[in-house]
């Protein structure tokens, strides 16, 4: 028998309440004292197709899914035949009896058959077809031998909106299909769930998380224009808006989105867009207007895979070398990649402090995974209590003080210049597009030209003393180094742990400050790698590009994953063998 | 007491001799003096443009953003700060051809910007290309044969978009702009100032001796209401030997997009400090998810 560690998958069409579903029994697992990490995969459509939601649990913390599945739920057939070669001898498929399953290809692979009536439950105990999901998931909790009273509550809680009445159908449902799956197969199957006593813990997604980090540094003004799977940024802090004072406004477009939020920024407030790589590609040009005229504001672009519209809905790393150098000419950025869901929470303020500090756009690079994953987090592992740094701000008594013109882009040994808001009458200054002297007012003159360019790029120099370390994960004196960014970082974990178990000793060096690099840093943590191997879910290996032009320090190998699906533990151990 | 003189910079425009932006510089200084606003109580927002480069020539916040983006820095800007007036200064190119979106969007929005469009029916910093209201037939060295396109009609669109405040000035008679202006200032959402302008050096079409017989004022016309949308539309229409200036169409019942915005019902956002509730209050973000 196998105690708490196997992966669910839910399956069905778009309508069916895959989402819904899957994210409920999750947080059931997870009100159990089980850890897991969730993942969705679905159609850019409203109906039909084939989605699926992914949990693996376990009672440990996880950072990725992998591709041995023990328990399919199908409600559809498609589910059964997309995903049968992924379960495991002895795993079992929960399915209608009226979906025409051929036993015999589940027998090829010693998976077990468990036929339960979910419509016919449905109808009869809830009264609607729709809530086979419900049953799935009471099926599921019976087959494995977990308790009801998880999933009691959350019905309880995610219906409660809908009123009472839903509430009880649904738990008659719930109820009605754990008892048929308990008479009928228990003991048939091996992989058993036990709820632990544990802290309450959060099941959070990684947009989530970015999110809240950005109302806890203070964002006050957010604007954005729709686009998967960015957008849940934006309905986060919509949501969020009235009961935290925040503006949020759902713009015309994504080059209006960023010129809003640039004009936030020059008032003086904290302003954020989230959006992904095309509509990032529209921004391009008004992110160099805040570099130009030292706006601080922070873009938070969540990857999908591209070009152009690419795959709406999947998982890509493609955008790393377009986030450093988007825009016509040169100036400063900070670009923040995190890697997890507690990185994600810490780039949402840090990109804040970062971007005010340094006077620049800050740009927060995710991805379609970090963005839609969940894990179980412990309640003080996101810490709300998040430094605030506004840089050079002065502030009205220092303005009152001043006996000479203002100057918003003044000359300074660190290339900051002290700032001041619009609407104090000492400090009264136009800023400009147009290259411009320590007033703001628009200059043609060389020498002056040469001047500004190097105060701005100069932040970038000071800015790179700042910026962080990479992570180091795994066996610390391992000569065989994975180096990696963003949401690869979680499959490669599960993948390094697999490796030092077996006898292989291996480190992972993660770069979640991408830009400006740490030069110094970096090249610290890849001393003693005798095998240099670069992660990443794009076509070229962008951050191996990166580090051989900043560093002089080419990768032995390049695992590189482009098929728009996520990352996994099995795919970078296969990889491994053919690259070194 | 607020003077003109508060708004004169010691940076001199750039603009040719005779170019109309000079009218409607003025027009402004005096408008935003008379209605008693000191230059640090105005944000300036441009775009690109020649007359976009007004708030380099004039003593007071300003912000030259990107050609088209104008009323979308403004709109941020705005509601930021709406303790601050934010004027709007750019050309027909940047508020109807790049900026065209921004623009429907904003007349829509009604958010409180006063918005003059310095449109001249040409691209002059450019060195004289046709614009987005140059009329049918308009040759210029991208429509060597005559422009094909109808010319954009900015007051009919204001109007067909529930634009509260709907107008068109004139750079050469600069007392009824600055009066003009001033009662844009006074409006309570989002108000347009279409401002006719000659470009001396790139349209010598719509010259002052031109445009000077043909234009007449709204306001002196008898029985003309301004609140009345219909009539309005149909004056919006005019437009040849005849050319109306003034106030077409303003209502002030239609509350102004920040007065509807929760988070500014506590006064202007960056007023306001980056926490505004206790540690304890931010715990629930995390009970969501419990």
């Amino acid at each position: 028998m196998n105690l708490n560690d196997m992966t669910f998958k839910f399956g069905g069409e778009a309508g069916q309440g895959v989402e819904s579903t899957g994210r409920g029994f999750a947080k059931a697992l997870v009100r159990s004292g089980l850890h897991l990490f969730g993942l969705q995969d679905y159609h850019s459509r409203i109906r039909g197709g084939h989605n699926f939601y992914q949990i693996r649990v376990a009672d440990r913390d996880i950072y990725s899914q992998d591709e041995r599945v023990h328990l399919l739920l199908a409600l559809t057939q498609v589910t059964v035949d997309e995903h049968l070669r992924e379960m495991i001898p002895g795993g079992g498929v929960i399915y209608d009896p009226s979906l025409p399953i051929d036993q015999s290809d589940l027998a090829a692979r010693s998976v077990q058959a468990f036929s339960v009536p979910l419509e016919q439950i449905a109808l009869e105990q809830g009264g609607n077809r729709v809530m086979s999901n419900t049953a799935a998931t009471g099926a599921a909790a019976g087959v494995c031998g977990l308790g009801l009273d998880a999933i009691e509550s959350v019905i309880r809680d995610n219906f409660r909106k809908k009123g009472g009445p839903i509430v009880e159908s649904n738990l008659r449902v719930a109820r009605a299909a754990y008892q048929y799956a308990q008479d009928k197969y228990t003991g048939a199957f091996h992989f058993r769930l036990q709820a632990k006593a544990a802290p309450p813990r959060m099941l959070i997604s990684g947009n989530e998380a970015l999110a809240m980090g950005a109302l806890m540094a203070g964002c006050k003004f957010v604007a954005g224009y729709p686009m998967t799977p960015g957008s849940p940024i934006l309905e986060w802090l919509a949501g969020h808006s009235k009961e935290f004072g925040i503006v949020t406004k759902h713009a015309e477009d994504e080059i209006a989105a960023i010129n809003m939020i640039i004009g936030a920024a020059q008032m003086g407030v904290r302003a954020l867009t989230p959006t992904s790589g095309g509509g990032f590609a529209l921004m391009a040009e008004a992110l160099g207007l805040a570099g130009m005229t030292e706006v601080p504001i922070v873009v938070v672009n969540v990857q999908r895979p591209g070009p152009s519209t690419g795959h709406a809905t999947r998982y890509e790393q493609g955008d790393l070398l377009f986030m450093i150098y988007a825009s016509q000419g040169e100036f400063p950025r900070v670009v923040l990649a995190p890697g997890s869901i507690e990185q994600c929470f810490e780039a949402g303020y840090r990109a804040f402090n970062l971007a005010e500090k340094y006077q620049c756009p800050a740009i927060i690079l995710s991805d379609a995974s970090l963005a839609h994953s969940l894990r179980a987090l412990d309640l003080d592992v996101l810490d709300l209590n998040v430094p605030l740094d506004r840089g050079a701000l002065l502030t009205d008594e220092d303005l009152e003080q001043l006996t000479e013109r203002y100057k918003r882009h003044a000359f300074t040994p660190s290339g900051i210049s002290p700032r001041a808001l619009p609407g104090h009458p000492k400090a009264v200054y136009v800023s400009s597009s147009d290259e411009h002297d320590e007033y703001g007012q628009i200059c043609e003159d060389a020498a002056l030209r040469v001047q500004m360019m190097d105060k701005r790029m100069h932040k970038l120099e000071v800015a790179r003393a700042e910026m962080q370390a990479p992570l180091q994960y795994g066996a610390q004196e391992a000569s065989l180094v994975f180096l990696t960014w963003g949401a690869a970082l979680g499959p490669l974990r599960s993948a390094v742990d697999v490796l030092n178990e077996q006898g292989t000793p291996a480190r992972i060096v993660q770069i979640m400050d991408v830009w400006p690099l740490p030069v110094d840093k970096v090249t610290a943590a890849l001393q003693g790698a005798k095998q240099l191997v670069a992660v990443e879910q794009n076509y070229s290996g962008q951050l191996a590009t990166l580090l051989r032009a900043y560093t002089g320090i080419k990768v032995d190998g390049l695992i590189r994953k482009y098929d728009g699906r996520p990352m996994s533990p099995e795919f970078i151990l296969a990889r491994l063998k053919e690259v070194v | 007491m607020v003077s003109v003189k508060d708004y004169q910079s010691a940076v001199r425009p750039t603009w040719c001799v005779g170019c109309g932006n000079f009218g409607i510089w003025n027009a402004l200084k005096i408008a935003l003096s008379d209605v008693g606003l000191a230059p640090h109580q105005v944000m300036l927002i441009s775009g690109i443009g020649c007359g976009s480069k007004l708030p380099d020539y004039t003593t007071a916040n300003g912000y030259m953003s990107l050609h088209g983006r104008t009323l979308a820095v403004a709109t941020g800007a705005r509601l930021a700060n709406h303790g601050l007036k934010v004027v709007c200064t750019h050309g027909d190119g940047d508020g109807y051809g790049e900026g065209g979106n921004h623009f429907a969007s904003t007349v829509r929005r009604n958010i409180g910007i006063v918005d003059i469009v310095q449109n001249n029916r040409v691209y002059g910093l450019t060195k004289g290309q046709y614009s987005p209201t140059s009329p049918k037939g308009f040759v210029t060295k991208t429509s060597p044969q005559g422009a094909i396109e109808e010319p954009f009609n900015p007051l009919a669109v204001a109007i067909a978009e529930k634009g509260t405040f709907v107008s068109r000035g004139w750079s050469g008679d600069i007392a009824h702009l600055a009066w003009l202006i001033g009662e844009a200032l006074k409006h309570r959402g989002y108000a347009l100032v279409d401002v006719l302008q000659p470009c001396v050096t790139f349209n010598k079409m719509y010259s002052y001796d031109w445009l000077r017989p043909r234009v007449y004022k709204v306001q002196d016309e008898p029985g003309y209401d301004s609140g009345d949308v219909t009539a309005a539309f149909v004056k919006a229409q005019e437009w040849g030997d005849r050319i109306p200036i003034g106030i077409l169409y303003r209502t002030e019942s239609v509350p102004a997009y920040e007065e509807l915005v929760p988070a500014l019902a506590a006064g202007a956002l960056v007023k306001q400090p980056l926490r505004t509730k206790a540690a304890q209050d931010y715990e629930i973000l995390k009970k969501e998810y419990l």
